[in-house]
């Protein structure tokens, strides 16, 4: 039937629309403070993906308890350790930018990046 | 028993992450010193690879003794040392070359933090160039943007920080597409290991299943990597970037930062998802097109530009071009030429740089062609220099240019669909180049006639007074010449090289 995998896996789906409306924020939005949302919501679109693929139905988060120690009733560990990684790497980057948009707030007291790459130009240095 | 060789690529690698993190206790002066002997460590540990992979081919060194599919992998082979050795002369040289001018534009008090940067992006592009684990190159793929990003902004002007800006906005949505393409892949195969994830491919092709997303997430990394090494139509960060940042970043970032993402690309279409399997999707004509028009318009930009230095940036979008023009005509031919040209630019574009800015040193500081009139008499070495970049880059015999240029043509002609097309296109911008670099070389070989007769900054510039520029810049050149005049051993090199990995 058509449709049918897009039913099975309407959270994928719907992750990378995430990742799509995320994607087009940090491309075209004017603002600096929009452009690191939109960062922030392509990366979590990931994060969901994997989490997604990560997950295991009817198991559990793969932390030792009760003492049970057979594999197979934990979800697979390696998605999360990415999605943690991953997180690092977003929160770094980030606060880079969010550094960066303070330095170019406090010269030219604006945060459309189109204005400031104009009044650059019009300064001619 | 494994030889000790095999641990050099991960010693580069903690050594470079020891070191900038020691540097930061330390002055600029010391922090200096720290970093030279790390660049020079470092090339000598992978020139040893390179030999010792030569004598006994390639190997995989397993991190922490976890075996296959669960732990992280370090490879080396003769490519892989070789361009950590290439990658490593060209930042000391760079380094070398800029040194005056880190001390002038960047504050005191941040000396020692601009060597950190150049620490950590020595890190990642031996990384990139080492690693058999994707999820590790998309880590270090992150570090590389934010140093690059660090070594642009580090001299605070308004244009650098805009530059900055732009520069981590692209190389973000970049790094987004590639990380998504790292997780389907990691979806549809289970592995994160280049071999294993390999295996897995052709199976899943052989049998014909998931085709549509694994040609998603192929188009995903190369397209992710295309952004982040800026290829046509990504490319508008590049100038400003490139541009006003300290000397010696805009030469490391020019000449290395993008050439570590394709490198890691060509990594990828060899170790991960297969020479054959890329070649079938029909995504590199996708490629191709870009290339190509990158190529023209690099080039027609460069000509309309009346800044030097930006001149000189937009010209490497045009050769950048020809690095992905290599790549897709999908041959093996093509790719020995992609990876040669990757060290010619390399040794070229570093090179137009630092002698770009002995020139402004002698013109008042100033990059518009009007006041660099001359300026080859002003600072006789830089002179030298930016003109023998110039014939490289217009690809004269004698010059590593005219070889990367040969060998495109040769592997065009291979391939028939692409070979007009292709041919065209060489033409035209060789055409192009001459046009742009040739007037330059001119107007700074123009005598000045006292033009400048008492003009505040318009002085000579000896050579006793810039001992260190100097020698900088006749290895430059002797480097290229090298490239152009002993180019059979190098790509011969290169050639078992990539036999390697596949």
């Amino acid at each position: 039937m058509f449709g049918e995998n897009l039913l099975n896996n309407y959270a994928e789906a719907v992750s990378m629309i995430i990742f799509a409306i995320g994607f087009t924020n940090l491309l075209l939005h004017k603002n600096l403070i929009k452009k690191i949302i939109g960062l922030n919501i392509m990366d979590t679109a990931v994060y969901l993906f994997l989490a997604l693929k990560g997950y295991i139905k009817g198991r559990t988060a793969p932390i030792i308890s009760n003492g049970v120690i057979e594999a197979d009733k934990y979800i697979n560990p390696i998605p999360s350790g990415l999605v943690l990684t991953g997180i690092v790497v977003s929160v770094s980057v980030t606060a880079l930018m969010l550094a960066l948009t303070i330095r170019l707030y406090k010269r030219y007291h604006t945060l459309d990046l189109d204005e400031i790459s104009f009044r650059l130009r019009k300064e001619g240095r | 028993m494994r030889d000790f060789v095999q641990n050099f690529p991960l010693f580069s690698i903690v050594g470079c992450l020891l070191s900038s993190s020691t540097s930061s206790l330390l002055k600029g002066r010391a922090a200096k010193w720290v970093n030279t002997i790390l660049i020079m460590c470092v090339g000598a540990m992978s020139l040893c690879v390179m030999i010792y992979c030569l004598k006994n081919g390639p190997f995989v060194y397993i991190m922490g003794h976890v075996p296959a599919p669960w732990g992280n992998e370090v490879r080396g082979g003769v490519l892989e040392g070789g361009m950590g050795l290439f990658f490593s002369s060209i930042m000391l040289l760079s380094m070398m070359g800029g040194r005056k001018k880190i001390l002038e534009e960047i504050e005191d008090t941040k000396q020692n933090l601009y060597y950190i940067l150049v620490n950590l992006m020595l890190c990642s592009l031996i990384a990139l160039v080492y690693t058999n684990d994707l999820f590790t190159a998309y880590v270090f793929v992150e570090i590389n943007t934010i140093s690059a990003c660090g070594l642009i902004a580090i001299r605070q002007i308004g244009r650098t920080i805009e530059a900055a800006v732009r520069y981590m906005i692209m190389s973000l949505l970049g790094s987004g597409l590639f990380l998504v393409g790292v997780c389907m892949l990691y979806d549809l195969t289970g592995h994160l290991l280049m071999s294993n994830i390999k295996e897995s491919v052709a199976l899943l092709s052989a049998s014909g299943e998931f085709r549509e997303p694994l040609l998603i997430t192929i188009a995903f990394i190369t397209m992710g990597l295309a952004i982040k090494s800026a290829l046509f139509p990504f490319h508008a960060w590049l100038p400003d970037a490139y541009g006003y940042s300290t000397i010696s970043s805009a030469a490391i970032l020019s000449s290395l930062v993008s050439k570590g993402y394709i490198f890691l690309l060509i990594k990828i279409i060899y170790r991960v998802i297969g020479f054959d399997i890329v070649h079938d999707s029909l995504l590199l004509n996708v490629v191709f097109g870009f290339s190509a028009l990158g190529i023209i318009f690099g080039s027609v930009s460069a000509m309309k530009e009346d800044d030097i230095r930006r001149m000189v940036s937009y010209s490497s979008v045009a050769q950048i071009g020809y690095i992905y023009l290599g790549i897709s005509l999908g041959t093996k031919e093509g790719m020995v030429a992609a990876v040669f040209q990757i060290l010619a630019h390399a040794a070229t574009k570093s090179m137009l740089f630092i002698s770009a800015i002995g020139l402004t040193d002698a013109s008042n500081t100033s990059r518009k062609f009007t006041d660099l009139t001359g300026s080859a008499y002003r600072n006789k070495i830089a002179g030298m220099g930016f003109a023998a970049g110039a014939l490289s880059m217009v690809g004269i015999p004698l010059f590593s240019g005219f070889i990367s240029k040969l060998l495109f043509m040769r592997a065009a002609v291979n391939n028939y669909g692409k070979m007009m097309p292709t041919m065209i296109v060489l033409a035209i911008s060789t055409i192009l180049n001459a046009i742009y670099f040739m007037k330059t070389v001119v107007r700074i070989y123009s005598p000045e006639r006292n033009l400048y007769e008492g003009r505040e900054g318009f002085v000579k510039i000896h050579t006793k007074d810039q001992v260190f520029y100097t020698i900088t810049v006749i290895i430059f050149i002797a480097l290229n010449v090298a490239l152009g005049l002993c180019s059979d051993p190098i790509l011969d090199l290169i050639s078992k090289g990539l036999d390697m990995f596949a």
